[in-house]
């Protein structure tokens, strides 16, 4: 119809849903945390305010579940529709992380409804408390077992090739790969990190339009700790996660940082761009960085594209997409490290507009951060669908029409997101904090 | 007992919750909207949202565990029905998508609005017509090979009176599973109107759904002449089906014992699904895949059926807690807890 090319049109379509899904993905992972620790501290410091954030919390976090799961439905259909062959092939080794990531949800979903059903059943608020453990436990372990499986596909195992047929499959090591510790880690982390800057964006918006500033406030302060403490995580992780790659998927570390010839004491290329001959231009290069990040040893070597015949280098536009996580990465760290310190020291420009509307931009950024990362992550090991094995060629589907489903998801993930940013808005504008509170503490609470 | 056999044995029974739950979640959603057309929705709306509330997301997950058991269970599948069902399962796909976020988007943000829950209704009829294709599918004779891909006939899928057939199926026996079950609902929150209601829904849709159900394996008898035989090999499974199907509608008709009747419902349809599932037998599509060429590897297949024993364990006693709260709770149930 339009473009008749199933293999490029299923990439669109995985990327389209994936980079949607991922919206709501990580809402679903990080959110339950932040409504458990504000539940907590509402009990903790017998506090309405936080409470009313764990509530207020909770309702919103209904309606990105609700297009979190359909979306989660689409792309565990699309895996085998777009992706037959691939599917088959894995199917052999990977089918039980997948399968326990489906016991997860299920039982994030159970408690998810319990809890957002019984708040005036129980009189004891911890009993209450206690039902978001495994709405948070559920989204972390889905999150686990989902990132379990990517990781497979970065790093094969668990199985042998005898003469081209699958042998000796062992599912659990097929679980436990080499990529599998800081994959998992780094997804759960900026996840974390991502939604408390976001709840932290939302309450330095609302304190500048002049909303209930003590309730606010609160939000704001534990909100930047909470993203502190995860975003100095995700760094640390980040790092592993270089040594990772330069271990066993060089040539992604390689594309990424535009490192063409293997060399000792490698430069950091930060940002520039790549003229026709592959010569860097306006890049910022910081001597030694590669070797450190790679190996922990300025004068160490590091694995340039020089080593890889070129059909299996990655495309090289995946620098781009790390330089932009790693930088907004460290935006956050630092932006956060500066409020922290202020309020330490009692300095007043952290509540100055300026400040605040840094922290407002601290929202976009995390979440760009979030589809960078994975954008350089998925991209980074192209030619391969699974790295060594099977190329994303021979993984697609050779089902016509592909063009067309793509552009009905188009419209149904324009639609999904319209309708959410719609909702929420509209929920959160009809009942502000004030008049709920009101309602709580008859009146003149302030 | 063989482990495909267990596997196939375990992916049928959560199938078969998915059409019980998920029946009484579509056929909810039709009433409801038909109830608001008809300037009745004072009569049903409050008894369907209170039920449906908490546990629309878990009728989405049995969905979802089914698929990702057989991909799991039996990867060949993956191969084969995924590369023919494209059109059909995003069609679907994009139905049960918009059916969810609406369901959310209407009750947290915007009550009542008409437009949302006419869509909410209009997907409970498409939903299962869609995904009905797969059993007519499964029966053979419109996939064929094509330099080892599958491919699949649209023009022989459309213009076959099977198909057909299993869509009226699919969407009377929604209709009807849920009516039953919220005639009951119904009955608990001891509002007379709504049960009324309901129980002429039950009587409308009883007998065509015979009908219909008969009138598929009229069609089987002409297209797919093996699987037609081994139903009748299993003819008393069918007859058992048919009494209970007499009897619920006996104690619908005089008003008596609606929760024995949901039972008995679902005892009907739990013989005629499984009635079905085992004359199907050895065949996931026919003649292509067996369960047995399809089978995943040994050590796959034990791993996972000791992760499905062990997260049953965790699933049931939760499943419990959520029906005793919702479902079985007088308080909740009657309205007097929000």
């Amino acid at each position: 119809m339009f473009i008749d090319d199933p293999v490029l049109m299923s990439r669109l379509l995985t990327l389209l849903t994936l980079s949607f899904h991922i919206f709501y993905a990580t809402v679903g992972v990080g959110l339950p945390l932040m409504i458990m620790l504000f539940h907590w501290l509402g009990i903790k410091k017998d506090d309405i305010h936080y409470i009313l954030m764990a509530r207020r919390l909770a309702k919103g976090f209904v309606v990105t579940v609700a297009v979190g799961v359909v979306t989660g439905t689409a792309i565990g259909l699309q895996l085998a529709l777009l992706w037959p062959n691939f599917m088959q092939l894995a199917g052999h080794i990977i089918a039980l992380p997948l399968f326990m990531e489906v016991f997860a949800f299920f039982f994030e979903a159970i408690f998810l409804g319990i809890y957002l059903y019984t708040w005036d059943r129980f009189d004891n608020q911890k009993k209450h408390l206690l039902l978001l453990v495994p709405v948070a436990i559920g989204g972390a372990l889905s999150a686990f077992f989902i990132t379990v499986v990517n990781s497979f596909m970065n790093a094969p195992g668990g199985f042998e090739m005898i003469n081209g047929e699958l042998a000796n499959v062992n599912p659990l090591l097929a679980m436990f790969t080499v990529a599998m510790p800081t994959k998992v880690t780094h997804v759960l982390a900026t996840a974390y990190m991502t939604i408390a800057f976001t709840l932290a964006a939302i309450a330095a918006f609302r304190l500048m339009k002049g909303s209930h500033k003590a309730y606010y406030k609160k939000s704001l302060n534990v909100m930047m700790k909470v993203g502190f403490v995860f975003a100095i995580a995700s760094a640390i992780i980040g790092d592993f996660s270089g040594k990772y790659l330069a271990e066993h998927q060089p040539e992604k570390l390689a594309a990424a940082e535009w490192h063409f010839e293997t060399e000792e004491q490698a430069p950091l290329i930060l940002w520039g761009i790549l003229d026709e001959n592959n010569e860097v231009k306006y890049g910022i290069e910081i001597p030694f960085a590669l070797s450190i990040l790679a190996h922990s040893d300025p004068n160490a070597e590091v694995i340039g594209l020089d080593q890889f015949p070129e059909e299996h280098h990655p495309p090289l536009i995946i620098h781009y997409f790390f330089d932009t996580m790693i930088t907004i990465g460290m935006f956050m760290l630092t932006l956060s490290f500066v409020f922290l310190v202020a309020r330490w020291r009692n300095w007043t420009f952290v509540d100055k507009k300026w400040y605040r509307w840094l922290i407002v931009m601290g929202a976009p950024l995390s979440f760009l951060g979030i589809q960078a990362g994975w954008w350089m992550s998925e991209v980074g090991r192209q030619p391969w669908i699974l790295r060594g094995i099977m190329t994303v060629d021979e993984g697609a589907t050779t089902a016509s029409h592909v063009d067309l489903v793509f552009f009905f998801f188009v419209l149904l993930y324009l639609i999904l997101g319209v309708g959410t940013i719609v909702v929420l808005r509209k929920m959160f504008k009809d009942k502000p904090v004030e008049k709920e509170l009101e309602s709580y503490a008859g009146g003149d609470e302030q | 007992m063989s482990l495909e056999i267990i596997g196939i044995t375990v992916l049928w029974l959560f199938l078969f919750f998915y059409i019980i739950v998920g029946s009484i979640d579509f056929g909810a959603g039709v009433f409801n909207a038909h109830s608001i057309m008809t300037g009745k929705q004072h009569i049903l709306s409050k008894v369907i949202q209170r039920y449906l509330s908490p546990v629309w997301e878990v009728t989405n997950v049995f969905f979802v565990f089914f698929f990702v058991g057989i991909i799991g269970f039996f990867p060949d599948s993956a191969f084969f029905f995924g590369s023919v069902l494209l059109v059909p399962a995003s069609i679907s796909i994009i139905l049960l998508a918009l059916r969810g976020s609406y369901y959310a988007f209407e009750s947290y943000g915007s009550q009542g609005h008409r437009g949302y829950a006419f869509m909410y209704g209009a997907t409970g009829i498409l939903i299962p017509a869609s995904l009905s294709v797969v059993l007519t599918i499964s029966e053979g004779g419109f996939v064929y090979l094509d330099d080892g891909q599958p491919v699949l006939s649209y023009e022989l899928l459309f213009t076959s009176p099977l198909t057909w057939a299993i869509v009226v199926l699919s969407i009377v026996a929604v209709l009807y599973i849920s009516s039953v079950f919220l005639t009951w609902y119904a009955s608990k929150t001891e509002d007379q109107e709504a049960t009324g209601m309901m129980r002429k829904y039950v009587l409308i849709w009883a007998v065509p759904l015979i009908v219909a159900a008969g009138g598929i394996i009229f069609e089987l008898q002409n297209h797919n002449s093996a699987h037609f035989d081994s139903i009748l090999n299993l003819w008393w499974m069918f007859a058992i089906s048919f009494v209970l199907w007499a009897i619920t509608l006996w104690l619908i008709w005089n008003r008596r014992k609606y929760g024995l009747a949901v039972w008995l419902m679902i005892g009907q349809f739990a013989f005629a699904f499984f009635g079905y599932g085992i004359s199907h037998y050895p065949y996931l599509l026919y003649p292509y895949l067996t369960i047995y060429d399809g089978f995943t590897n040994e050590a796959m297949a034990i791993s996972l059926i000791v992760v499905f024993i062990l997260g049953m364990m965790l699933l049931l006693p939760s499943l419990y807690l959520l029906l005793r709260l919702f479902l079985f709770d007088p308080k909740y149930v009657k309205g007097k807890r929000e």
